[in-house]
């Protein structure tokens, strides 16, 4: 091969209905059409039920159980994405909650009749299609071919965490070396404040130590310029955190200090990183694949006594949001995290509970393994998640209280 | 001849040198830190506006940021609470023939090699004068420690879980100076005037608490002071007049006159 190849996208148009696969599929959920009045279970989506012609369809978690009942192997396609990847496995499987349905098949899945394990998993379109797993785990399932497709595993990959110093940034390069990555980039600025463990970290040999400020444009660039090009998953660790509202709090130096970590950290980090991973989305087995950015669930709604680094985060994900349209054409994946208050020093009066950086970083690990968008790690985002998506004003409210 | 006339032809014969004391202003140039709770000084940070580019095709230009107190900067009186209330105490009201002084060059090189923790005692300025006269009225003490070669910045900053370890004065000396000598200001290659524990001293931080509440000025971040002359050096150090301002970067030269 004389070159890396463009990066190909699977068929990624979709109608507004069909959309709300994705938007289930983006945090982990496997939800179908239901059918407000007469129950039935629908797919593909539609505007109105194939049963009752009712237009009352809600999406629905369903059960992940199946059976898959004939099998064909692709060994022709038109589509570029998929003419690359030949040969390639689908399937039809009958769900237990009713439908029959298309699947990609993953390679341990045994010849048909055999039941299955469905999901909905996001392709490098960034849309939600029905992958069939076998029933049980089996040796290496991760290694597919086919499922890598569908996921940013570390395993085999290039990791950059933007700041390994903080006990955040510590777990994380330590779960990427368990998940095998081959190389664990530890951004680190200010050499002179010492972090405990930190220095450890840098003597695992899959660990190299990388001076990385994002408060500095020109720092960002070198860093970029010594490993861009080799960076396969991106995670921004880096953030700025001080507890203050507006009230209490003179000045605007506080909050400027998170909005250049926070916002503008980021915006140097995707003008300087982002371009190199952008081509190299089919690098091979190991291409660049996931830009993963620590946010804050104080994103969706301000928390009020840490109103400033809440707003910085609200920026953040805005932003965050433009970079996930512009690596799309690349099929990387941006993952957004937004974590309830984290158990370090800046919560320490927050009641709990709080995340623990370990169980933090074992969601992010998670999400890149499973190939979810967006993550809400820990009972605080949950429960704030639940709160949003019901009512966003009742959740200022109660929030202000 | 008069003596501006002199002055010129020792600079254009080069019997009269001048000298950059200065560090370059660069994001890697360690910056004054504080317990995080507290607020923080911006580093020094620089910008691209243009460079022959889309954004400006014939032009190069930056933006840049930075605290008062970055690189190696002027401390002005009102920077304390002890000189608040002085007259003409900000770097905008400070008279500008305040700017130019000669200089007198304690060498503790050898002292802050061996302990980075090293106080300058009155005493060890005593006897430094019995070597090399007494120190005149209005001038500027610049003390040598040789931290500027230190290019790591971790090693420049020098933090252990005790805090910073920079040499600096002790109180006494602070006093002797400012009593009994009279000084402009004091300057140091390291990034305070006071040493990196002078937080343990009565009354804490003297160089700043002292030397500020009695009209003087400060010199922080110097270079090249190993080439300066004990004594006889001349140094202009005007900071930039920013309005009420506590201090500013800026670009410190010394006038030497070759022997």
């Amino acid at each position: 091969m004389l070159r890396t190849r463009l990066p190909t996208l699977p068929p990624g148009g979709r109608s507004r209905i069909a959309l709300g696969l994705t938007a289930a599929a983006a945090q982990g959920r496997f939800e179908l059409q239901q059918c407000a009045d007469c129950g039935k279970v629908q797919y593909p989506p539609r505007e109105a039920c194939e049963n009752c012609l009712s237009i009352h369809m809600k999406w629905r978690q369903q059960s992940e159980e199946g059976e898959l009942l004939s099998e064909t192997t692709l060994h022709h396609s038109n589509d570029l994405f998929f003419r690359e990847r030949l040969p390639w496995r689908l399937g039809l499987v009958r769900l237990e909650c009713g439908p029959s349905v298309v699947a990609h098949l993953h390679g341990d899945v045994p010849r048909a009749p055999a039941r299955v394990r469905i999901a909905a998993r996001l392709d490098r379109a960034g849309q939600a299609v029905l992958v069939a797993f076998p029933p049980e785990e089996t040796p290496n399932m991760a290694d597919d071919r086919r499922l890598r497709e569908f996921t940013c595993d570390p395993k085999f990959r290039k990791v950059l965490v933007t700041d390994a110093k903080t006990p955040l940034g510590q777990q994380l390069v330590k779960a990427f070396v368990e998940a095998k990555a081959e190389i664990v980039w530890a951004g680190h600025a200010e050499p002179w404040k010492k972090f405990p463990g930190f220095d450890e970290l840098g003597r695992l040999p899959q660990v190299t130590l990388l001076p990385l400020d994002l408060t500095d444009s020109r720092s960002v660039r070198e860093a970029a310029a010594q490993v861009g090009g080799k960076v396969d998953i991106l995670v921004n660790s880096a953030e700025h955190h001080r507890g203050f509202g507006i009230a209490n709090r003179s000045g605007v130096e506080t909050a400027r200090a998170e909005m250049d970590v926070n916002y503008f950290g980021l915006l140097r980090l995707a003008q300087e990183f982002g371009p190199a991973m952008r081509s190299r989305g089919a690098d091979g087995t190991a291409s660049a694949v996931a830009w993963v950015n620590l946010l804050s669930v104080y994103a969706l709604a301000s928390f009020p006594p840490h109103g400033t680094f809440s707003a910085s985060k609200a920026a953040a994900h805005s932003l965050a949001q433009c970079l996930r349209a512009e690596m799309r054409p690349a099929g990387v994946r941006v993952v957004n995290v937004f974590p309830g208050p984290i158990d370090d020093e800046w919560n320490q009066l927050l009641l709990p509970p709080k995340v623990a950086p370990e169980a933090l970083a074992r969601a992010i690990l998670g999400a890149l393994k499973d190939g979810i968008e967006d993550v809400y790690p820990g009972d605080v985002a949950q429960e704030w998640l639940e709160r949003w998506r019901d009512n966003p004003k009742a959740l200022e409210r109660e929030l202000s209280a | 001849m008069s003596a501006l006339a002199r002055l010129v032809s020792g600079l254009a014969s080069g019997n009269i040198e001048v000298i950059d004391l200065t560090q370059t202003l660069s994001p890697d140039f360690p910056a004054i830190s504080l317990p995080p709770e507290m607020g923080q000084a911006w580093p020094f940070r620089i910008e691209e506006i243009s460079r022959y580019d889309e954004r400006g095709p014939a032009w190069y230009w930056n933006n840049f940021s930075c605290g008062e107190h970055s690189g190696t900067h002027f401390d002005a009186p009102i920077h304390w609470v002890s000189g608040k209330d002085l007259p003409r105490n900000a770097v905008d009201t400070i008279p500008a023939a305040h700017f130019v002084g000669p200089a007198f060059v304690l060498d503790c090189s050898k002292e802050s090699k061996k302990d980075a923790d090293f106080l300058l005692t009155a005493d060890w300025i005593r006897s430094w004068e019995k070597k090399h006269g007494r120190i005149a009225p209005r001038s500027w003490v610049l003390m040598r420690t040789d931290w500027s070669k230190r290019a790591d910045p971790a090693a420049f900053q020098n933090y252990d879980e005790t805090g910073q370890h920079t040499p600096g004065p002790d109180v006494g000396a602070v006093r002797f100076l400012v009593e009994e000598r009279d000084i402009a200001g004091f300057g140091t290659e390291s990034i305070g005037t006071d040493a990196g524990q002078a937080y343990h001293l009565r009354p804490p931080y003297p160089c700043h608490s002292l030397m500020h509440g009695s009209g003087r000025y400060g010199l922080q971040c110097l270079a090249n002071l190993d080439r300066l002359p004990p004594t006889g050096a001349v140094i202009l150090a005007a900071p930039l007049k920013i309005q009420q301002g506590s201090g500013s970067p800026l670009r410190v030269l010394a006038l030497v006159e070759k022997r």
